[in-house]
């Protein structure tokens, strides 16, 4: 099937939560409301002629002039038919949860830690919700506009002590440890 | 391991034992933890702990423009770094609405095969060495040095090649790389005989790994894994046929599949593997024009390299290329897949028509392929966690990002 037209009967299945539909470079990406996002991939998955089995990519986006500052994008893509089609969620910036779609797709579970380590985002009901690239005892969302590129002071950081202690004889040596 | 301990009763008490293998740990290919709860020899729970070798990849693609991000995807899957260039250089071509010239697509196409028989050869080394088969490992590294010789005569750089640019490839192979690339491939399929000989049905091999690690066709979709991880358990999705891209749906070749999705014919998988790439590299040396290597795309494609040093206007133009990105890039999303060696490597890339990119996000195939393997681990014994991590072939670099 085409994704225009995936995009359509999604549209005519769940009228209230579709907001947009937009193409680029022939790929069709659907922006809709977080609330019903679980029946809308279950429908996508199960629908027959649909059928999106397989769960390419789930990652977060950051917007902070928005006023759904977080974005989350599925890549979706059906094996059988061979077509694709994008999903994004709206989710504000004061609240940013979801439910999760581990119940449809396992291979969301990881992808979705991902998304809360680097945006914050919470998902709701996951099986095992808590960092994964970052430690546990981080400070803060990494992929965030507003994070800065250098990271913050790492002095938070308690494990850090190597490197405390390698500059503690900097005033001996006249060097400017404030980079 | 149970530990047992003697009660105030004088009762045996069993409990179980928590071990942690990696992240130093030589068969965890990188460094990966994995907790690993043990009920006598067998896997109660595996949890895996990634993050040791996370580089901020995406963080630093956000300050970054579209040229300076080339280098970092080197650095992802750092064994075929040459795959995940192509993979970047089609996503990104596929944003900006350019194409690459056709002489361009065969060298990919070509070296794309060869970075597969390169990982795949890897691969190979190291499982048959993680089970205990030592001699194949050395045989393996005598051909990967043919490989990156070869490598290292197009483009200077043995590991992280940074060969393919946005709109095309950086240097033009010559007719001699690719008799040397010919001899390569006249030889080769005697190696991949050679390997079989040594493993194929030698009984320790095939107790360590029939039966072992199965995941079945519809789990295996279920949880996102891709490549020969996936085609071990007969599933046929292979980017290349799916999603072509380079020149791949002009070549004959086929997609082999496993049926039991165990540990061994992920093995058979990848090992018919190479004898396909072999001869999508031999049909690529045969039919590849002649014609120009980088797209004549001024606005988004880096000029050549004597007109910058002889002229004004494109010593202007590649400046501002490389320090500010393309100033005319069109704003929009794409999602772009590659079948590269270990799977399914996605780019997902959003523009705000800014010269770098507003997000770029990398889907990993090893990402993915480490969050199923508890479920390959659990109820299994110890000694098959280290079978099942070579057979889903990982690489940490790309798998933290």
């Amino acid at each position: 099937m085409e994704p225009l037209e995936i995009a359509e009967k999604l549209k005519r299945e769940f009228a209230n939560e579709v907001v947009d539909i937009s193409e680029f470079r022939g790929q069709v990406s659907v922006t809709v409301k977080r609330e019903r996002i679980l029946d809308i991939c279950r429908f996508l998955k199960s629908a027959s002629e649909i059928e999106m089995d397989y769960l390419a990519d789930l990652c977060g986006v950051d917007y902070p002039e928005r006023r759904f500052r977080f974005e989350v994008v599925y890549n979706l893509y059906s094996i059988p038919h061979r077509h694709a089609i994008r999903l994004k969620a709206l989710l504000p910036g004061d609240a940013p949860t979801i439910e999760s779609v581990t119940p449809i797709w396992k291979g969301a579970e990881w992808h979705e830690r991902e998304a809360y380590d680097m945006f914050g985002i919470v998902f709701n009901s996951h099986p095992d919700h808590r960092r994964i690239l970052m430690p546990d005892t981080w400070d803060g969302y990494p992929l965030r506009k507003d994070y800065p590129l250098k990271g913050r002071d790492t002095s938070d950081y308690k494990e850090f002590n190597e490197a405390k202690l390698l500059h503690t004889h900097d005033d001996e040596w006249n060097i400017d440890s404030s980079f | 391991m149970t530990i047992e301990k003697t009660e105030a009763n004088g009762r045996l008490k069993a409990e179980e034992l928590t071990l942690n293998m990696g992240p130093q740990h030589p068969a965890t290919h990188g460094v990966l933890r994995l907790v690993l709860e043990l009920d006598g020899e067998t896997v109660v729970k595996c949890t895996p702990h990634i993050g040791y070798l996370h580089r901020g990849v995406e963080k630093l693609s956000e300050h970054s423009t579209y040229f300076q991000v080339l280098p970092l995807t080197d650095r992802l899957d750092y064994i075929s770094s040459m795959s995940n260039n192509i993979g970047y250089c089609t996503a990104v071509e596929r944003l900006f609405g350019i194409e690459a010239p056709e002489r361009a697509l065969y060298i990919r196409t070509m070296t794309g095969e060869m970075a597969r028989i390169l990982s795949h050869l890897l691969w190979l080394a190291t499982h048959a060495l993680d089970i205990g088969a030592m001699t194949v490992f050395l045989y393996c590294f005598r051909e990967r040095e043919k490989l990156v010789d070869l490598f290292e005569r197009l483009c200077g750089a043995r590991l992280t090649v940074t060969y393919p640019r946005i709109g095309g490839v950086k240097n033009d192979v010559t007719d001699e790389w690719l008799d040397s690339l010919f001899e390569f491939t006249e030889e080769f399929p005697g190696r991949i005989a050679e390997y079989e000989t040594l493993i194929d049905r030698n009984r320790i091999w095939l107790q360590r790994t029939k039966g072992i690690g199965v995941i079945s066709a519809e789990e295996a979709v279920n949880r996102g894994l891709s490549g020969p991880t996936l085609r071990g358990s007969g599933v046929a999705y292979d980017v290349r046929k799916y999603m072509p891209y380079g020149v791949y749906d002009r070549l004959e070749w086929e997609v082999p599949i496993g049926k039991n999705g165990d540990v061994y014919d992920r093995y058979r998988v990848r090992m018919e593997e190479f004898r396909q790439s072999n001869s999508i590299i031999r049909q690529c040396i045969e039919r590849i024009p002649s014609g120009p290597i980088l797209a004549d795309e001024p606005k988004f494609v880096l000029p050549a390299k004597e007109r910058v040093l002889n002229d004004m206007e494109h010593l202007v133009q590649q400046f501002i290329l490389m320090t500010k990105g393309p100033q005319t890039a069109p704003k929009g999303d794409v999602y772009v897949a590659t079948e590269v060696p270990k799977g399914e490597l996605g780019y997902y890339i959003i523009s705000d028509g800014t010269g770098k990119p507003y997000r770029m996000r990398v889907r990993a195939p090893s990402f993915v392929h480490v969050a199923a393997l508890p479920g390959l681990c659990e109820g299994n014994l110890i000694a098959d966690v280290i079978a099942n991590i070579g057979s889903i072939d990982i690489v940490l670099g790309e798998c933290d990002r």
